[in-house]
């Protein structure tokens, strides 16, 4: 059914048409409209049997879902930035025990400076958690990936991460098709565990283990990320057969056939980046462009199948990992090893910093021309930064950074184009 | 408030479960007991904690007719139990972190009712994964009055990781973070931190106190817990012969003399309402309890001997006496 909808309302109703038994809430921006839905759902009984419970942390959002997953209940729970921090351990614990929860990651920077706007530093921060992580590009991508994560986290006993863009998603008003119960009940099967506390067949779920089997107990954590790695375009597969929609996958290709440049990025962004390759095809610049929904597992082989034998990359990403550059960056340098192309860093977007059509035109224009350095910082503003190193090195009391620099920057916002 | 006498004679000081009926009779002294953490384990000789877990899970267990799940946090408790490839435990049990145990067991608790399933839930954990880094989850648990019974087993200290300071440490006991060195030797003399208190001002529907001194009290407190619903806590005391410096043999005289001292008051509590605890039925000074202990010795013997720092701690006890009615009418002056 068509819907002109809030982001976050569409995802919600499309989680409860998935049966979720068990869902837990923490209020942190921009993920709240979520579970706020949620709530109302369940309160007016259109989601039953379901548990809605208020939890006093996102430490224990989690960790109440960890143990009704455990408990043989199909778990829900949603966070952004620096919930995801804080519930951190569990978010490696659920990794760990191989239970099948969906959650939903409104993304959004993480402090200091505190900051509520979106970029991706929350999601690459837990990217080695055993969570297989999906990035919506849309609104109906955001729904839709929700149906698919319970099935692949069912199927292969695996918490996902839906991650999509704080604000840019979860609160845009957009058109979104929802799917029926049946049709998701179709899609869906019930959910069987692989292993549940069950007073008729007890086990011990969680035991320690030392050196004589820990790494393999890792590896097969391992091995299921593989597994996904095929079953990912599957479920998409059958998605797109059953309601005649792409979503999903491990990446989607835009223009990429003769293309000389091509953009790899994940996330909301990629619809502007889509339009920036028609505007430069419009002028005959070889450029085309990936959007990657699979970030764990990384989809080395699918990257290389995309982007072989390509002049360059450009990787626009939204976070910088501090002291090294970009983390998508360095993972599909990575995939392209022994590829002789360029690979580059183009790091935006940080805290909610608007990527205009016109900036991205301009780098993916000099990366074109051969003149983009390795890493670059989209859109900075090197005169504050300069002027707060030369603070700094003249004063050893130099103050707070952020507060120095919003000083300079004065009180407007400033204007980027 | 009446005593309710559930294993003594009363008058006497004998004890025996044979002098009760069938019907009262200790779980443990029945062939048809769960075993529910089972022989095997890799705790140390005279564990208490391993001792008071036993009982209470088979109580558990015979309450609700082995419909039951455990909920262990991290800590001695789950390490002796569950060393790889092996497990003592006989009922179905999760081990997820140090600090989530009750919120797990909320998560068991609602799985369990959207299922429809009359299966109940056991959390446990030792003093550091309950009066310290759980507390926040355990206090969101209270607030919801979630279908939970907690279990505290506390024996005073981080003991799994070598025995150091936990907010249950007692004053002036030695641990490896509050040595007895220095001018001040062991833990400060802070303002303590009663969790039982603490839970029962959450007003939830029980809360006791329990010690492995008196196991069938143990025991009755566990049944009584299991047979309402809602959030319920009982705080257990477990001698730890390696932390406290006792020998293996003497967890239960060293338990029974921290509870007739009346430095451990043992109480039952139900909507926030004291409603009940255990007489002291032969008192002993505090400084019996201090002198059976290694952790205590620097308050007795050498240049910090500190007999002050022992007055404050029988100021203690007194003070637990008077609150919690530990002695009978006749014995107050």
């Amino acid at each position: 059914m068509l819907r002109q909808i809030e982001g976050s309302r569409a995802m919600a109703e499309t989680i409860a048409l998935c049966r979720p038994e068990v869902i837990c809430a923490y209020p942190i921006t921009p993920q709240t409209h979520i579970v706020e839905a949620l709530s109302e759902i369940v309160r007016a009984g259109r989601l039953s049997p379901c548990e809605f419970i208020n939890v006093e942390s996102e430490f224990a959002a989690l960790s109440v879902a960890i143990g009704a997953s455990a408990a043989g209940a199909r778990a829900y729970t949603a966070t952004s930035s620096q919930g995801l921090l804080f519930m951190a351990e569990a978010v490696y614990n659920a990794g760990g025990l191989g239970l099948p929860i969906v959650m939903t990651l409104g993304n959004r920077a993480i402090g200091a400076p505190i900051n509520i706007w979106n970029d991706h530093s929350d999601a690459m921060s837990m990217r080695d958690a055993g969570w297989i992580q999906l990035f919506a590009k849309d609104n109906q991508e955001a729904s839709d990936l929700h149906v698919q994560a319970f099935r692949l986290a069912e199927a292969l006993s695996c918490p996902v991460m839906v991650c999509v863009d704080g604000f840019i998603l979860t609160h845009a008003v957009e058109r979104v098709d929802l799917l029926s119960q049946e049709a998701v009940d179709g899609f869906l099967p019930r959910y069987e565990p692989v292993q549940t506390l069950d007073p008729l067949a007890p086990v011990t779920i969680g035991a320690m283990v030392g050196p004589e089997a820990f790494a393999e107990v890792r590896w097969l954590a391992h091995d299921k990320q593989l597994r996904a790695l095929a079953m990912v375009p599957e479920i998409s597969a059958a998605f797109a057969a059953a309601f005649g929609r792409d979503a999903g996958g491990l990446l989607r290709p835009y223009r990429c056939e003769d293309a000389e440049t091509v953009v790899v990025a994940m996330g909301s962004v990629n619809g502007t980046i889509e339009d920036v390759v028609d505007e430069m095809r419009a002028s005959g610049v070889a450029i085309g462009s990936v959007d990657l929904c699979t970030f764990r597992p990384f989809p080395a082989e699918a990257i290389r199948a995309a982007l072989g034998g390509k002049k360059r990359v450009v990787v626009v990403e939204k976070n910088l990992a501090l002291g090294m550059g970009g983390v998508l960056a360095s993972d599909v340098r990575m995939a392209l090893r022994g590829e002789n192309l360029g690979v580059h860093t183009v790091i935006a977007g940080l805290g909610g910093r608007a990527i205009t059509r016109a900036a991205l035109g301009r780098v993916f224009a000099a990366a074109h021309a051969g003149a983009l350095e390795e890493l670059h910082m989209l859109d900075l503003d090197w005169t504050l930064v300069t002027r707060e190193i030369a603070r700094a090195s003249q004063s050893r009391r130099s103050g707070p950074a952020a507060l120095n620099l919003l000083r300079d920057a004065g009180p407007s916002m400033r204007r980027i184009a | 408030m009446s005593q309710r006498v559930k294993y003594y004679q009363t008058g006497t000081l004998t004890v025996g479960n044979r002098l009760l009926d069938d019907a009262s009779r200790t779980v443990q002294a029945s062939i048809d007991r769960s075993n529910a953490l089972t022989s095997g384990h890799r705790a140390c000789q005279g564990c208490g904690e391993a001792l008071g877990a036993r009982w209470v899970l088979d109580a558990a267990m015979r309450a609700t007719g082995g419909q039951l799940i455990a909920v262990n946090a991290t800590g001695c408790l789950e390490v002796f139990t569950t060393p790889y490839p092996e497990s003592a435990w006989q009922l179905p049990w999760i081990h997820s972190l140090f600090a989530n145990a009750p919120a797990v067991a909320t998560g068991v608790a609602a799985a369990m009712r959207a299922k429809g399933k009359a299966v109940r839930v056991v959390a446990q954990g030792g003093d550091g994964g309950t009066t310290d880094i759980g507390f926040g989850c355990l206090s969101g648990m209270f607030e919801r009055n979630d279908d939970v019974l907690y279990v505290c087993y506390d024996n005073e200290a981080y003991m799994n990781t070598g025995v150091q300071r936990s907010s249950a440490t007692p004053p002036g006991a030695r641990t490896a973070t509050t040595p007895a060195v220095g001018p001040s030797p062991g833990n400060e003399f802070g303002q303590g931190k009663s969790v039982p208190l603490i839970a029962m001002a959450h007003g939830i529907p029980y809360v006791a106190t329990a010690s492995v001194a008196d196991l069938h009290d143990l025991e009755a407190k566990v049944i009584r817990a299991m047979s309402m619903h809602g959030a319920r806590y009982i705080h257990v005391h477990v001698p730890c012969p390696l932390g406290w410096g006792t020998a293996s043999d003497a967890t239960l005289r060293v338990a029974r003399l921290a509870v007739a001292c009346g430095l451990f008051p043992l109480f039952e509590a139900e909507n926030g309402v004291l409603t009940g605890s255990t007489v002291i039925r032969n008192r002993q000074p505090v400084e019996a309890y201090l002198r059976s202990q290694q952790r205590f010795a620097h308050l007795f013997s050498g240049p910090s001997a500190d007999p002050e720092r022992v007055a404050k701690l029988q100021a203690i006890a007194d003070r637990n006496v008077a609150r919690f009615h530990l002695l009978q009418p006749e014995e107050h002056s």
